[in-house]
């Protein structure tokens, strides 16, 4: 689905120095949040906030993990363009690569649905795809992320799992 | 007598040859400590010891030589400051002539002479001959690892104290050839060198001496110009320890090399610590050429440097994609941050083209990148303030400043915004260089920034704080600006509050509440906002405002901030408790009297949290009062409450008396409460009148049933007092009367409940100050557990004995608050809590239970880990009590212990999966949170372990994260998220 090693060794020298952004910081619990009576529905804040991924292994530097970088932080994810709802069990999430030949855009994607299959309860439909407009080959990236048996497979693909558990690990 | 005198002499000699005969011949170790140690007492001189080895330093086997050398090497590692000149000459030849013995002896004759490097008495040209001897005898690079070490600390040894100018390339050759350090210890390695040991101790030899510069930095270059990582770092990290020996003269040939490598590195390296070391390095490059002594013909190379990195970041700045702003920004400050003149010069340079800069972008994201560079500048600035006041290099630019920051203030982005708040905070510590127009105008915005609600809470945080900042600084501009629009506001919200609550201008009313009592951290600010706020009080209560009690909470959270700000100016301080402690005190009495028809407000300052809250104000107007003031006060505050002497109270024409301890009426019998805030908080050493009397009065109403709040508040102002009084006969009494109050209360009748509250807090004031009397008092505690009654209070009981107060007992208020009381509580009691759990009946345990977790919970955890063992069952049996309390009380002891006794959990693995998946669908969302806290810390304990569950836990977690709560499904996601990356490559 991406090229092995040299596809990660690339992304080094793509973007060094990327803009970086400021993070919203965490929500404030609401007193209804504290009601145990009260049912709260699954959010667009929420799923954004559970996507708080770590992508220094992909941008900056694979030996670097004192400083991750989120991917809030980069603007590749922003909670306007998550889209829920929770009654129709549907979520879906636009991400922007950092530049329109970002060669890390297919695993940015992958990882996002992986963190999403892990994090959302089963009767969930996912939707993940590139913000239209911002990536060179987004139709093909976008097929590639909506195939189950792709995404399934390069979850069998050792290295590519490794990346992907990189960017998912909160404690590296 | 000549024959005993010979005895004498020669008996302590015999000794230490057995000594030595134990050591060398018996391969004991011992002896060596026992010689060393009579050596400096003086029994022994060194020469007897000398002596007597004799035979083994001679003896053909070299493993007995090598003992016998290590022996003395030993004695003189720990001795060697005793040694004269001459010894030392005489040991040197010795040693040395040792290095020319068998390999095997070598590392013990290293060890001598590292002994005698660190010998004061050393003549001239020995520490040469030293290094001769070792550099002609031994091949120093293939010695072990340990040997080597020991070579280095004899250089460094030398180094320190010495030149040795003769040998300086030989030695930096032996030396560098190592660098950069590459070695990993081996497994079981008996020496214990970890390889930042090695790199540090290099390092100290390489960077010991000025004269190594001209070959050490061609390979600091070399080394950082490579691809290694490690060899990077740690070429950066020596050429800044380097820089503190080095002057002008010996970087002069290589700063463009140096400067050249430290900017690529910065510009383009992936790792964030190289860039932060290269920044550091940068710095001490500065630093060094800027504190240079020069000869008067030099040139001064600090302009030139400067100029460089100015030339090859400048135009970084300017670029329109600003790609690379931040690392030129970052090694501009790193030189500017090392002197005053390079502050200068750069930041001469630099502003007016960062000035420039805001203007031609447009965005606000990315004027908020140039302003927070301006903000770096500025603060550097702000460093070498102090030092130099003759010249301002900012005034020329503060027109520019301030319009850009005002802009940066009234632009829509909150992240700008942000930005300029924290500068205009900066520009403010400048002494002098905002006009009074500036000034006001900052205020306004600052007004308008904390009160307008559209803004978010962060904002509006960021502008009180800088309000707080600069108030102090200029409180003038607040008193004349701020502080007038401030009192207009509350007066509207007073007629807003009289017409009926409307939320968003009550909501703007609070933040007015918050803006006053953020700026008055000046003395004669406060004299302007503390009356403000209590006349607002005054107003309330008088009926011209309709405001519940969060209204008037508000006012006293206010209040309590303020008290905050006064309490280390004295004056202020005295002035704040002699206005606002009477004028509290006054309205709360006035409230209190039982009138026909009590007006709604007049029951507002009689509910328990606006009381607390109250007390909270007189409690922190008074911790730090001056013992004059203090002693005035009692005076007047405690026959208030004895003999209802309201004469020094404002407006003091009361409809009744004030008795709340003879009268019944129930308002009054409240007040109390402030009462304790003020005699519980009071120093240690102020006297306090008509006390037996109070502790009378006050033991009584703690056992009058009817209101619970009153006597609680009576128990408490009991305990504070006690655990303050002197032991003695007085203090006694007190105790004796208490236990009779005890035990007559609990006996039967209708104020139990209240009794065990004296008891608790009578108990909690004697465990608190270590008090004898408090084992027996927790006994009779502990006895209560089985009662049928009193049984689950005393189990919530022990979580207020091992918890923090913030009323009453705290170390603020100058209770005598013992620091591991915690752990000899834990000591004391649980071995008999755990007994009492075997003992007790099936219907109590489990108050037995929440006891024992409320102390576990409380106690640090190093104290626990050791009795873990032993209470693990307790505790795994306590997840299981029914009582929600137990197990979230529970949950969140074991929590820690996943992370800190992996080891120990390790065995209760199967059990812990179970109930923390059980408790993880309790119906207490508090419980499922904590419950899934633990199955979160569960993928810490040895993957091995808790491999096997892997499957199972990720199916169980599909559950929680459906769950209808929001902080519970936070939780399984984030828990979930650990168990797949269990095992799984890259985690």
């Amino acid at each position: 689905m991406v090229g092995g090693g040299s596809g990660v060794g690339s992304g080094l020298l793509e973007n060094a120095n990327p803009l970086i952004y400021e993070r919203s910081g965490e929500r404030p619990v609401t007193a209804g949040e504290e009601d145990e009576q009260v049912p709260d529905s699954i959010d667009a804040r929420e799923i954004f906030e559970s996507l708080f991924l770590h992508l220094t292994h992909l941008i900056r530097s694979i030996n670097d993990p004192e400083h991750p970088l989120t991917l809030e932080e980069l603007n590749v994810v922003e909670q306007v363009r998550v889209q829920v709802s929770d009654p129709e069990s549907t979520v879906a999430v636009a991400f922007t690569p950092t530049i329109p030949h970002c060669s890390m855009a297919t695993l940015i994607g992958l990882s996002i649905k992986v963190k999403l299959l892990r994090s959302l309860p089963q009767r969930f439909k996912m939707d993940v795809h590139i913000t239209p407009g911002t990536h060179a080959s987004e139709h093909a990236v976008n097929k590639q992320l909506a195939d189950k048996e792709r995404v399934a497979a390069a979850l069998e693909n050792t290295h590519l799992l490794e990346v992907v558990n990189q960017c998912l690990s909160a404690r590296s | 007598m000549a024959a005993v005198a010979a005895l004498e002499a020669e008996a302590p000699t015999g000794a230490l040859w057995g000594l030595v005969q134990d050591f060398v011949m018996g391969q004991q170790e011992g002896p060596a400590g026992q010689v060393a140690a009579d050596v400096k007492s003086g029994n022994y001189t060194v020469l007897q010891v000398v002596e007597a080895l004799g035979s083994s330093l001679e003896n053909p086997e070299p493993r007995t030589r090598a003992r016998g050398i290590q022996l003395l090497s030993q004695v003189l590692l720990q001795c060697h400051s005793l040694l004269l000149e001459k010894e030392v000459v005489h040991l040197i030849l010795f040693y040395e002539n040792r290095l020319k013995d068998h390999h095997l002896v070598i590392p013990s004759v290293l060890q001598g002479l590292k002994a005698l490097s660190l010998c004061v008495a050393l003549s001239p040209g020995l520490a040469v001959s030293v290094l001769k001897a070792i550099f002609q005898e031994v091949h120093v690079q293939s010695l072990p690892q340990v040997d080597r070490h020991t070579v280095y600390s004899i250089i460094t040894n030398f180094m320190r104290t010495r030149e040795e100018g003769p040998f300086v390339e030989e030695l930096f050759e032996v030396t560098s050839c190592y660098f950069p350090i590459d070695f990993t210890p081996p497994p079981n390695d008996p020496h214990g060198i970890q390889r930042e040991d090695l790199i540090l101790s290099l390092r100290a030899v390489l960077a010991s001496t000025p004269r190594f510069a001209e070959f050490l930095l061609p390979l600091l270059i070399e080394k950082v110009d490579s691809e290694i990582l490690s060899a990077k770092l740690d070429s950066l990290q020596t050429l800044n320890a380097c820089c503190a020996v080095y002057g002008q003269n010996e970087l002069k040939d290589f700063l463009p090399s140096l400067w050249a490598s430290i900017r690529r590195e910065v510009f383009q390296t992936a790792s964030e610590r190289v860039e932060a070391e290269g920044l550091a390095a940068l710095h001490s490059l500065t630093a060094c050429l800027s504190r240079s002594v020069l000869r008067a013909d030099a040139e001064d190379l600090l302009d030139s440097f400067l100029s460089n990195i100015l030339q090859d970041c400048r135009h970084h700045l300017c670029e329109p994609d600003m790609k690379l702003v931040w690392p030129s920004a970052k090694l501009l400050q790193a030189a500017a941050g090392a002197s005053t003149r390079a502050c200068d010069h750069i930041t001469s340079s630099v502003l007016p083209l960062l000035l420039d800069q805001f203007h031609k972008h447009s965005q606000s994201n990315q004027r908020r990148t140039i302003l927070e560079m301006i903000l770096g500048f500025l603060k550097l600035q702000q460093k070498w303030n102090s030092e130099d006041k003759d010249e301002r290099p900012l005034s020329g630019f503060k027109d520019q400043l301030c319009s850009l920051v005002f802009m940066a203030l009234t632009d829509p982005s909150i992240q700008l915004q942000l930005v300029g708040i924290r500068t205009l905070t900066v520009l403010g510590a400048q002494p002098d260089l905002l006009s009074a127009g500036d000034l006001e105008l900052a205020v306004g915005h600052l007004h308008r920034l904390s009160l307008v609600e559209e803004n978010p809470q962060s904002c509006r945080m960021a502008a009180l704080e800088a309000s707080e900042a600069l108030a102090s600084l200029y409180p003038a501009a607040f008193s004349s600006h701020l502080v007038p629009k401030l009192a207009e506001e509350l007066r509207r919200g007073e007629s807003d509050l009289a017409r009926g609550d409307e939320p968003t201008k009550c909501s703007r009313h609070l933040r007015c509440l918050q803006a006053l009592s953020a700026v008055s951290t000046h003395p004669s600010i406060v004299k302007e906002t503390l009356p403000l706020l209590l006349q607002h009080l005054w107003q309330v209560n008088r009926g011209n405002a309709v405001a519940g009690s969060t209204e008037v909470i508000a006012v006293c959270q206010s209040l309590q901030q303020v008290a905050e700000k006064c309490q280390q100016d004295p004056e202020s301080c005295g002035y704040f408790h002699e206005t606002a402690v009477p004028c509290l005190l006054a309205l709360a009495v006035q409230a209190s009297m039982a009138e026909k028809e009590p007006s709604v407000l007049r029951k507002v300052l009689l509910e328990d949290e606006v009381l607390a809250a109250m007390v909270s104000v007189i409690s922190t107007a008074t911790t730090h009062l001056s013992p004059e003031l203090a002693a005035q006060s009692v005076a007047r505050i405690v026959p208030l409450f004895l003999d209802g002497n309201t004469s020094f109270l404002p407006e003091n024409s009361f409809p009744s008396r004030f008795q709340p301890f003879q009268d019944g009426s129930s308002g009054q019998r409240r007040l109390v409460a402030l009462l304790m805030a003020f005699v519980c908080s009071l120093p240690r050493n102020v006297e306090i009148p008509q006390l037996n009397q109070l502790m009378r009065e006050l033991l009584e109403l703690s056992c009058c049933h009817g209101c619970h709040f009153s006597s609680t508040a009576a128990a408490k102002c009991f305990a504070g007092l006690l655990n303050k009084h002197p032991a003695g006969q007085q203090l006694d009494e007190f105790l004796q009367l208490a236990m009779d109050t005890v035990e007559s209360g609990l006996s039967s009748g209708p104020s139990r409940s209240q009794t065990f509250t004296l008891l608790l807090w009578v108990t909690k004031a004697l465990v608190l100050r270590y008090h004898p009397l408090s084992s027996c008092l927790t006994a009779r505690l502990m006895g209560l557990l089985s009662d049928p009654e009193l049984g689950p209070a005393a189990a919530d009981g022990f979580s207020l004995l091992m918890s923090d107060c913030t009323d009453v007992l705290t170390r603020a208020g100058h209770a005598e608050v013992r620091i591991m009381f915690r752990q000899r509580f834990f000591t004391d009691n649980v071995p008999a809590l755990v007994q009492g759990f075997h003992a007790a009946p099936q219907d109590v345990k489990p108050n037995y239970l929440k006891g024992l977790s409320h102390v576990l919970n409380r106690l640090p955890k190093p104290v626990l880990l050791p009795e873990l063992p032993t209470l693990l069952s307790l505790l795994l049996e306590a997840l299981s009590c029914p009582d929600s309390v137990v197990q979230l009380s529970t949950l969140s002891c074991l929590q820690p212990l996943l992370l800190e006794a992996p080891q120990v959990m390790s065995l209760h693995v199967d059990t812990l999966v179970t109930k923390f998946l059980n408790l993880s669908s309790s119906p207490s969302m508090a419980v499922r949170i904590a419950a899934l806290q633990c199955v979160h810390a569960l993928t810490r304990l040895p993957t091995p372990v808790v491999l096997p569950y892997k499957a199972q836990m990720i199916r169980a977690l599909a559950k929680p994260l459906d769950d209808k709560k929001r902080l519970v499904r936070k939780e399984a996601v984030s828990a979930r998220g650990e168990w797949f990356l269990l095992g799984s490559p890259g985690s």
